[in-house]
């Protein structure tokens, strides 16, 4: 049999997926935790965006292709309208200060197309009934997923579906993580929660908002408090895409519930996916929604695109997948090797196929292995827009605070902490040491001389270089600790680490940490615990030096800086400014930069905020990760973009060549079946003779 | 016998409201409402109030133990042990604190744990009393000694080296099946090779030595000698005889774990990317999810409870003496 199966060519034991799947358009991607949330107005993970991106179409979206990052309409027709209005409901000049505006109106215009998937929630029967709005047992009995719904409806995305979906975010038994965010600015908001408050959810829709309104079918209006620019960011988010009410409707039935059919589970959206099978525990397939409004791939792009062929595709309509499936791959070692054999599309690296897949040249880029050259795999690599950094607790009493003593000694920790080092280190060179708040991306960040951080980095031959050991130990001395002694105690500086890090495997940092520490004769007591004991410390103000990092929710420094605002103090306010740092300049400058938009007057005031923060130093600036993907040569279309959610739309696969190249790499190994069954025989038929003689002996 | 399995289950109602309040004491040492609630409502712009409300809604703002605030009965009632643990005895888990039913997956995640756990179990019994029977027909040969060496080696080895192994070996180098992934119906057999295979490998070194050693204890008794003398071949009397009276010490061992098989297992399910409950328990405690932790520890004790008193009964099945009384 194995004889017979070696002159079979096309055979393809090892391959997880139907036969039948082989020559289709679909992309295979992965998941290692399951989603804990895929309703828009819960979910805020990247893990659960990249699902729910495909499936909901709020009102903006990221250009695919252009950089910096530029928001275009996704479900609007064109980019909202925006007034000023002062407290009396006149309108303002576009170029009024911002202190006179009370509110700012978005209006905004839907495209005329647009429908929902097909789904259950909008079956009618003949008479324009809903069909599955009030489920018999009968019914429930014969069912346990979406699809053993035997009809589906649909209908046209309104904008009354966007006003639902924003009351939708303070009812308490939704839990959106932006409800208290989005009182803070959106008009009415506050005062429509308490409302509904004691109400079921199904009672919001005919309770309204002052601030938020639906003028017509395909037009809305939403009312913020003052100005607050960044709004247009919050309407790229699937927070605000459209939801029906039937789906709330459909969803609240028990017997459903009982079944984890929820609408935390089983999307009602209007992109170009919906999902058909969610089974988080196992895999989450999207298919093409048919009902799909006309949208077509970006004509223009930035420098390159052209040549590096990503423009072959302009105007041409979306999505060009037909299917995604999502499997759950909770280890990476599996994962990698069936990367390697064409059954994942793309892949991430982790440290232990790292020096597989990537080395260094001599001028020190990262390129891939022959090996994985040779199968045509394409690395991409971008600057991530997060930032990690370690802070200084400013409310303690020998870290913190504004004294030349503190300052000092926080700089030189700034200069001996060698994170260059730690990502050659801990991050097979995945990084970039950061010499500010902002990661590059974001408007605001310099480049080269002008953007180094000159308490830290020298410029030298075009480059930034850490200043060495010496200026550390000289601030040292400035500070009063010369030696690292504590004047106080006539002994070494104690300083205490607080972290959430107590693994095996995170040893080795706290060592590396300490050891940096070392260099300047401080003792570094590491403090480990849990995460909830870690955050009740953070809240409490206990800690005094920690770790900690920021992912970017919209591309605008305004996401980074108020970090440090000192209205967003962690201790006095339970805000995310976990340094407890105010500095009435920087949060006077912060004021100003936040509500303006983006042009010299800003930046200059941006480049102002980091020389402070520079200075004061309440964070030592950790480091910008970078994400090394890879992809398969078959895999088109492809550019790192870290803020759109919806890429997988604007990509391509060609099946064809896939097929083609996994029949190539899986052809099935039989000779060694085959020495391994010999093997035995060889071994069972002395075995077997010693049984026959001891047969025939004599009983004893 | 049915007296004694009354009186059994009546045994186990306070041992299971006491590994009740023990799950419930240890998780809530560890976790307080407040970080459940933290943890299910992410790390970004999270308030004060945002937890509040969430903790409502889950039943969190209760005292954990003992309601003060209330009078009579309702002093124990109104709080979160009553409130989430009573129903456990009805076998009602309710809704996971992210939301889910807790039945419905059970329910489902408990078919891939059993497509592994039935099988590896079946044949790895098989595999595993055959080489120790071989290695009893070839005791004190070259054959023994080389068998408990190789059984020795396999029981040294971590079962992850066999995992990652198998998976190196049958599913990248000889490309024979899937390395991982999970599929309905037939189609899930060429998933299940190789974790099978692994599993029962991984269980002989041990198994097989600790077979090896009550099939010795047989051979040499006095009814073995007679069939010998009565003619009968070696192979005759180990399989008919020798086998049959070191059942009991086997199905101890087998009987217990069999309720426990759908529950998986972490390592093998986790690297073979099978949607069972290996990892659920695992999964639940790193999301701080007491709902599903305390429901799991509940299952599991009621089904080992239940795998004791079938390992009495089927005592009893094996050998006509035993009585149970």
């Amino acid at each position: 049999m194995c004889l017979m199966l070696m002159g079979c060519d096309d055979l393809q034991l090892n391959n997880p997926y139907p036969h039948e799947e082989a020559g289709q358009s679909i992309l295979y991607s992965s998941f290692t935790e399951r989603p804990k949330h895929l309703d828009p107005a819960v979910s805020y993970s990247s893990n659960e965006y990249a699902l729910i991106g495909q499936i909901y179409e709020p009102p903006l979206q990221y250009h695919y292709l252009k950089r910096p990052y530029v928001l275009e309409p996704l479900s609007a027709r064109e980019m909202p309208g925006i007034r000023y209005f002062d407290a009396d409901g006149n309108q303002l000049a576009d170029n009024v200060e911002s202190e006179k505006i009370a509110y700012t109106e978005y209006l905004i215009n839907l495209l005329p197309d647009m429908n929902y998937q097909p789904h259950p929630v909008f079956a009618k029967d003949s008479q324009g009934k809903y069909l599955f709005h009030h489920l018999t047992d009968e019914q429930l009995d014969d069912i346990s997923t979406l699809a053993d719904f035997n009809a589906t409806g649909s209908r046209q995305v309104i904008a009354e579906d966007f006003v639902y979906q924003i009351k939708r975010l303070v009812h308490p038994k939704i839990h959106s993580p932006i409800a208290e965010l989005m009182k803070q600015h959106i008009v009415g908001l506050d005062d429509f929660s308490k409302v509904v408050a004691e109400k079921k959810l199904l009672d919001i829709r005919n309770e309204t908002i002052s601030g938020v309104e639906a003028i017509n079918q395909n037009q809305y209006r939403i009312k913020i408090k003052g100005k607050y620019p960044q709004f247009k960011y919050w309407l790229a988010m699937p927070f605000f895409a459209p939801m029906p009410w039937e789906a709330d409707v459909f969803y609240n039935q028990q017997g459903l519930i009982d079944k984890n059919i929820t609408l935390d589970w089983y999307p009602v959206g209007s992109g170009p996916y919906m999902l058909t099978e969610n089974n988080p525990n196992r895999r989450m397939i999207l298919k093409k929604n048919p009902n799909y409004h006309a949208a077509s791939y970006p004509s223009e792009g930035d420098p390159g695109d052209m040549e590096a062929g990503l423009l072959k595709d302009a105007g041409k309509m979306l999505p060009f997948i037909d299917k995604v499936v999502f499997i759950l791959e909770k280890e990476t070692i599996p994962y990698w090797n069936k990367f390697l054999q064409g059954y994942y599309d793309a892949s991430g690296i982790a440290s232990d196929s790292f020096d597989m897949a990537i080395q260094f040249s001599g001028q020190g880029a990262a390129e891939l292995t022959p090996e994985l050259k040779s199968k045509g795999i394409q690395l991409q690599t971008a600057v991530a827009a997060s930032t990690y950094y370690m802070g200084f607790n400013m409310l303690d009493p020998i870290v913190g605070g504004d004294t030349e003593r503190a300052r000092k000694l926080r700089q030189a920790i700034a200069i001996a902490m060698d994170y260059e080092e730690y990502i050659a280190i801990f991050m097979n060179g995945r990084g970039m040491a950061a010499q500010g708040v902002l990661p590059p991306g974001i408007y605001g960040y310099q480049q080269g001389q002008a953007g180094i951080n000159p308490y830290v980095y020298e410029w030298v031959n075009g480059y930034a270089r850490r200043k060495p050991l010496s200026v550390a130990k000289q601030l040292m001395v400035e500070a009063g600790y010369a030696d690292a002694i504590d004047p106080k105690t006539g002994e070494a500086l104690i300083l205490y680490f607080d972290t959430a890090a107590s693994g095996p495997d995170d040893r080795s940092r706290l060592n590396w940490y300490r050891k940096q520490f070392e260099k300047l004769g401080i003792q570094l007591v590491i403090r480990a615990t849990d995460y909830n004991r870690f955050q009740q410390k953070m809240r409490a103000g206990n800690a005094q030096i920690f770790m900690w990092g920021w992912n970017a929710d919209y591309p605008d420094p305004e996401n980074f800086f108020f970090l440090l605002y000192g209205g967003n103090s962690k201790v006095k306010y339970a805000g995310e400014n976990a340094a407890n740092y105010q500095n009435p300049e920087f949060d006077r400058l912060f004021e100003k930069m936040r509500n303006m938009d983006n042009g010299p007057e800003r930046f200059q005031l941006i480049q102002q905020m980091q020389e402070i923060v520079r200075h004061d130093a309440p964070w030592l600036f950790g480091l910008h990760p970078k994400n090394f993907s890879l992809y398969h040569g078959w895999y088109q279309n492809l550019k790192p973009n870290l803020m759109a959610n919806n890429r997988i739309k604007y990509t391509r696969i060609n099946a064809k060549q896939r097929a083609e190249l996994r029949k190539q790499w899986n052809r099935p190994v039989f000779w060694p079946l085959v020495v391994i069954a010999l093997l035995l025989l060889g071994m069972l038929l002395p075995a077997f003779y010693s049984y026959q003689r001891r047969a025939k002996e004599t009983l004893q | 016998m049915i007296q004694y399995i009354i009186r059994r289950f009546l045994y186990a109602i306070p041992l299971l409201f006491g590994v009740n309040v023990l799950t419930f004491v240890l998780f809530f040492i560890v976790n307080s409402p407040d970080d459940m609630a933290r943890m299910q409502l992410g790390q970004k712009h999270v308030t004060e109030q945002a937890v509040e409300n969430w903790k409502k809604q889950r039943g969190y703002d209760l005292p954990l133990l003992w309601n003060e605030q209330q009078r009579g009965f309702d002093k124990v009632k109104q709080t979160i042990f009553f409130q989430k643990s009573i129903n456990l005895f009805t076998f009602e888990f309710g809704i996971s604190d992210s939301g889910r039913n807790i039945g419905a997956d059970i329910k489902q995640r408990m078919w891939p744990s059993l497509a592994i756990a039935l099988p590896s179990l079946l044949v790895g019994l098989l595999v595993n009393i055959t080489v120790a029977l071989m290695m009893v027909l070839f005791r004190n040969s070259y054959l023994e000694f080389s068998s408990i060496v190789l059984c020795v080696i396999l029981m040294s080895i971590s079962s992850l080296f066999y995992i990652i192994g198998g998976q190196f070996v049958i599913g990248k180098l000889l490309k024979l099946v899937p390395i991982s992934g999970y599929d309905d119906g037939l189609a899930a057999i060429k998933f299940l090779i190789l974790p099978v295979i692994i599993s029962v490998v991984a269980g002989i070194g041990s198994s097989a030595r600790w077979y090896r050693t009550l099939f010795l204890e047989e051979v040499n008794k006095d009814y073995v000698r007679t069939a010998r003398a009565k003619g009968l071949t070696e192979t005759q009397t180990l399989f008919k005889h020798v086998l049959q009276n070191a059942l009991i010490p086997i199905l101890t061992g087998v009987v217990v774990v069999l309720p426990l098989l759908f529950m998986g297992s972490l390592i093998l399910e986790s690297f073979f990317s099978i949607p069972g409950l290996g990892s659920y328990t695992i999964d639940a405690i790193n999301r701080q999810d007491f709902a599903i932790v305390r429901s799991m520890v509940f299952l599991g004790s009621v089904l080992y409870i239940v795998g004791l008193l079938l390992t009495d009964i089927s005592y009893t099945i094996v050998d006509p003496r035993v009585r149970l009384s």
